[in-house]
């Protein structure tokens, strides 16, 4: 594997060796001495051009636990906020001897463009870009519901007859994305729930199912229910009357959360608008996965990174994935 | 290219079996004994010397897995290996003797990844290494204590070790 780009052109052998990796490294985690040395000497950028605090800590403890160098660059209070182009700066990077890049940036397609230019040798992982993809979340999202369905017997298996619907803000989510198309590479069937104003138009192409009201898609006993973040900085055009409304009709309230069957899990990526998506009485329930899925984001990370870095480097343009 | 069986199945059980009675005798009984195979073919070999010396021994000595792939000094000049699962006994290895179970011993850098592999574990009292065949060509300052059968070898043959569990199979080959 030369970059993880997207979850799209992932295919389930490669998805599969991921999560497996990850159960590897999950494992490593319960260690008294949770570092191992594996990229010892490697260089990490984290290139972020959009705000995160979760995804590149995660990223940065995935690196450092598996000992290679971290170095953070933020678009704020960079030379980016002086007019620098992705291109001088993915070349500074490369000067400075980085081995792989992780990049999230507001536009759509930009770390693509940042592998396939050759202004860089580094491997190159999505942490997200505007609305297209952000397959490190698929895939911790995944592992975490194979876990939780699982549990030891998680290695090798994909997620065949898991019903996953997925509930919120799909227009401008690039975790719902990712999502769809990674759990329907593994065999899930997934469900999308969405006021109509946010469904994005291109919807009828994807390999899914969409309801536009959150008690019926219930009614049919999702196995997992993922709640997208309302992503107020988002929000520019009228997509929902008001918060309350949304709330009301969408937000995973305490009736909604005793009506899912017994053995179902909620989920959500985080950051959570508490009261709006999700409950507190959802979010800190026992169904709830939104702290193993951090936890999980780490070993899958070191996953990506260790198939990233760790073996020989094929040459540029060889892979394109 | 010639291909010469060097054990047969009676011959790896014969040598599996000498070699628990040695870790018997050099620990003077079963008394903190925890067997951990390199997979993957140790591992097997860890669960049969595991099951025999707690026979010989009688009481059960715990058998683990350890995987050193994540400690290997050779990771960048070969394409990417996949991590295969360590297992460790509920009783840990601080202050155990652990006896450490590969098929081949070569280059000795596959051993040198499982020490450095067990401290980031914890701190076992001794640590011993045992061995089905040694090959010789050592390319660091170890040896292993319990051995099945020494092979003198040339560097460029291959020495194959098939597991009835593993690959339908049991012997040991050289191919030249």
């Amino acid at each position: 594997m030369r970059h993880l780009l997207d979850t799209r052109t992932l295919t389930r052998d490669d998805a599969l060796r991921i999560l497996d990796v990850a159960e590897d490294m999950a494992d490593t985690q319960r260690r008294e001495v949770k570092k191992l040395p594996t990229l010892r000497g490697k260089t990490v950028v984290n290139l972020f051009f959009e705000d995160s605090t979760r995804t590149r800590i995660s990223f940065e403890a995935a690196a450092k636990r598996l000992s290679a160098d971290v170095i953070n660059f933020s678009a704020k209070g960079s030379s980016v906020s002086k007019g620098e182009s992705l291109q001088d700066t993915a070349q500074t990077l490369q000067a400075m001897g980085a081995d792989a890049v992780v990049i999230r940036h507001g536009a759509s397609g930009a770390p693509r463009t940042l592998a396939t230019s050759g202004w860089i040798t580094a491997g190159v992982v999505n942490a997200g870009d505007g609305t297209h993809e952000h397959p490190t979340q698929a895939l911790l999202d995944a592992f975490t519901i194979r876990k939780r369905f699982f549990g030891a017997d998680s290695r090798g298996r994909d997620l065949a007859g898991l019903r996953v619907t997925i509930v919120g803000d799909v227009l401008h989510s690039r975790v719902a994305r990712s999502n769809v198309w990674l759990l329907t590479t593994l065999g899930a069937a997934v469900t999308l729930v969405a006021p109509p104003t946010l469904v994005p138009q291109d919807v009828s192409a994807w390999p899914v199912r969409i309801r536009y009201d959150l008690d019926e898609a219930i009614a049919d006993e999702p196995d997992a229910l993922m709640m997208l973040r309302i992503q107020a900085e988002r929000m520019n055009a009228a997509y929902f009357p008001t918060e309350r409304e949304y709330s009301r009709r969408w937000g995973l309230d305490a009736a909604r959360l005793g009506r899912l069957s017994a053995d179902s899990i909620v989920m959500h990526p985080g950051p959570m608008n508490r009261g709006l998506e999700i409950s507190a009485d959802a979010a800190d329930s026992p169904r709830s996965t939104v702290l193993e899925q951090v936890t999980n984001g780490v070993s899958v990370r070191m996953a990506a990174l260790y198939l990233l870095l760790a073996g020989e480097r094929t040459r540029a343009g060889e892979d394109g994935r | 290219m010639s291909t010469r069986t060097v054990l047969h199945e009676a011959d790896i059980a014969r040598a599996l079996t000498r070699i628990s009675h040695e870790i018997l005798e050099s620990n003077r009984g079963p008394e903190g004994l925890v067997i951990l195979g390199i997979p993957t073919r140790g591992v097997n070999l860890a669960q049969r010397i595991g099951a025999l010396v707690t026979e010989f021994g009688g009481r059960s000595i715990p058998v683990g897995a350890l995987d050193v792939t994540m400690y290997r000094d050779d990771l960048h000049r070969n394409p990417t290996r996949a991590p295969q699962p360590t297992e460790i006994p509920a009783g840990g290895i601080d202050g155990k003797t652990v006896v450490l179970v590969d098929d081949v011993l070569f280059s000795g850098r596959s051993i040198r990844a499982a020490l450095d592999a067990l401290q980031d574990i914890g701190r076992p009292a001794a640590v011993r290494l045992a061995i089905l065949v040694d090959r010789g060509h050592r390319e660091l300052p170890i040896r292993p204590d319990f051995v099945g059968k020494n092979l003198p070898s040339a560097r460029e043959e291959r020495v194959n070790v098939r597991l009835a569990d593993v690959d339908g199979i049991e012997e040991v080959t050289i191919e030249s």
